[in-house]
């Protein structure tokens, strides 16, 4: 972990980055859901979108999986147009989504299994990163004899292990309870830590957002538009005591500030 | 959290152990005695209603030709079973593939069920003949339905983030159909099996009845002709016995082919 280079905005500027939205619009018929959004991602950071509920977080999801078009504006990523059918991406849906009829193991292979690869050769992939993700014990069990927490595991293992370029986690932890949510934003941010995955995450929780973020993307109602975006300057790894530290109560303080002035705004218009 | 064991497999606490049969016997016990108090009793003659032991004894002694007849209901209705199962998975798939040929299927697979046996039971037995094939086409006829409505069903009740997810992985329509839709429907094809099976061994029988060689309902026609009351009762029985044995049978056939269905109603439930 000390041998990889930090990644500061200076050199997030000199690359090209992993994905770039520019000036993204899209309209439902008459109604106008986004209003040129533009976000970029580095390779290896964990970049959150925030904004109130309805606001077309998740229509920025569906346009990157390719379920829909936008009307106008460019998503590249690497620098190329994102295809019509490109498979870069590997979504963590905000229920886990975990099929009943399979075992843990068997649910976690199914991305590999989509994309053609035999069942054999799945599970030795995915098998050293069981113990990695808690999960070594549970292999055998079915998903709904697991807890909240251990699901969301399994659905996050299963979204690492299909190999794509960022990860699109929808409110990961939304449906489990206060505690829960707690530890499992521990556990993911220590996971992060050790893989550095390029992570595109949507949330309505701003202290999740700031606990496990490098950057902060502050959308506003709808129709959507960057209102703010906001770098989290606490150090890595970090860890629960982070959440009452001084720099993370400001930063909680801040987005708190601009996501509440963004609805007054658009109660105005 | 990491520390804590795997939940164990199977084993669930359950309010339902062996003895959820006992009321049942005591309600048909009870019936039993009371038919066989009055049977024995009131001088009503054997060939209007016999008693129910009369009825075991006469079916025991003619047991021979009871089994050999119940033999050949038993396969019309399996066989005409499986043809059932087999049309109601094709014509769901077609149907859940394509609107335009769900609209243009659907009210004809409607009117097949209002066709009245007494009328269409004879026909098919002029088609088709005496032997096995038409009982087997009837059967067909009247349990293909509720598997069909049943397994279009299930598709429909799919969860929409798991198919959405399948979709984000790459997966086709044929992927998503085989990963999530089709599982998705297994508990409903077994609802509309039991459904089925409820009234196949009496379609059969029906079947028979209209023109066959061998089966209940030859034997329960013969029966009445020459007045054995009693062994038509015994008959009866045996219909009664073979169709609770099919209906459990669905159960034992969930069991192995969709072992998850119990444990997740069983964790659940707790």
């Amino acid at each position: 972990m000390t041998s990889r280079p930090p990644i500061t905005p200076e050199r997030a500027d000199q690359e090209a980055p992993k994905l770039r939205l520019d000036g993204v619009h899209h309209a439902y018929r008459d109604l106008e859901v986004l209003d040129g959004v533009s976000l970029e991602l580095a390779t290896g950071e964990l970049v959150t979108i925030v904004g109130p509920s309805g606001c077309g977080k998740s229509t920025i999801f569906s346009i990157l999986t390719g379920a829909t078009a936008p009307t106008s504006g460019h998503v590249l990523i690497d620098n190329s147009p994102l295809g019509p059918a490109t498979e870069r991406f590997a979504v963590m849906p905000q229920s886990d989504a975990l099929l009943p009829w399979r075992r843990v193991l068997d649910n976690v292979t199914l991305g590999l299994e989509v994309q053609g690869v035999s069942r054999r050769e799945a599970r030795e992939r995915v098998q050293p990163l069981l113990a990695t993700f808690g999960l070594e014990q549970f292999a055998r069990a079915y998903p709904f004899q697991l807890s909240g927490g251990m699901r969301q595991r399994a659905a996050l293992l299963r979204t690492v292990v299909q190999d794509r370029s960022v990860l699109l986690l929808d409110e990961p932890f939304g449906a489990l309870d206060a505690l829960t949510r707690t530890d499992m934003q521990a556990w993911l941010e220590s996971v992060w830590d050790t893989f550095r995955w390029s992570v595109l995450l949507i949330t309505h929780d701003i202290r999740e957002a700031v606990f496990l973020s490098d950057r902060i993307y502050v959308l506003s109602p709808r129709p959507a538009r960057v209102v703010a975006e906001v770098a989290v300057q606490l150090p890595r790894p970090r860890r629960i005591e982070h959440l009452s530290s001084p720099e993370f109560v400001r930063t909680e303080a801040e987005l708190r500030q601009v996501l509440h002035d963004a609805r007054g705004d658009a109660a105005q218009r | 959290m990491s520390t804590r064991g795997p939940v164990p497999l199977v084993g669930g606490r359950r309010t339902t152990s062996g003895w959820g049969w006992l009321p049942a016997l005591v309600i048909i016990g009870l019936g039993v005695a009371a038919w066989q108090v009055y049977a024995t009793r009131s001088g009503v003659s054997a060939q209007i209603l016999p008693s129910p032991a009369r009825v075991v004894h006469a079916g025991w002694l003619d047991r021979g030709a009871l089994w050999t007849n119940t033999l050949a209901t038993l396969q019309e209705t399996l066989f005409g079973f499986l043809l059932a199962a087999a049309v109601g998975f094709v014509l769901s798939m077609i149907i859940d593939a394509s609107t335009i040929l769900r609209n243009a299927l659907m009210p004809l697979l409607i009117g097949s069920q209002t066709l009245p046996l007494v009328a269409i039971a004879p026909l098919v037995i002029i088609w088709f003949g005496f032997g096995l094939t038409p009982k087997i086409l009837l059967v067909a006829l009247l349990s293909f339905f509720p598997i069909t409505v049943a397994l279009l069903e299930g598709y429909q009740a799919t969860d929409p983030d798991v198919e959405r997810l399948l979709i984000s992985m790459g997966a086709g329509r044929w992927r998503v159909f085989r990963s999530a839709r089709l599982p998705t429907s297994m508990p409903f094809f077994f609802a509309g099996l039991r459904i089925a099976i409820t009234y196949s061994v009496v379609v059969a029988i029906f079947a028979e009845y209209a023109g066959a060689t061998a089966g209940l309902g030859v034997y329960i026609e013969e029966e009445t002709h020459v007045f054995r009351t009693d062994l038509v009762f015994a008959a009866v029985l045996v219909t009664t016995l073979v169709t609770v044995g099919l209906f459990a049978a669905t159960y034992a056939l969930e069991r192995i082919m969709i072992p998850w269905y119990r444990i997740s109603r069983q964790t659940t439930r707790r």
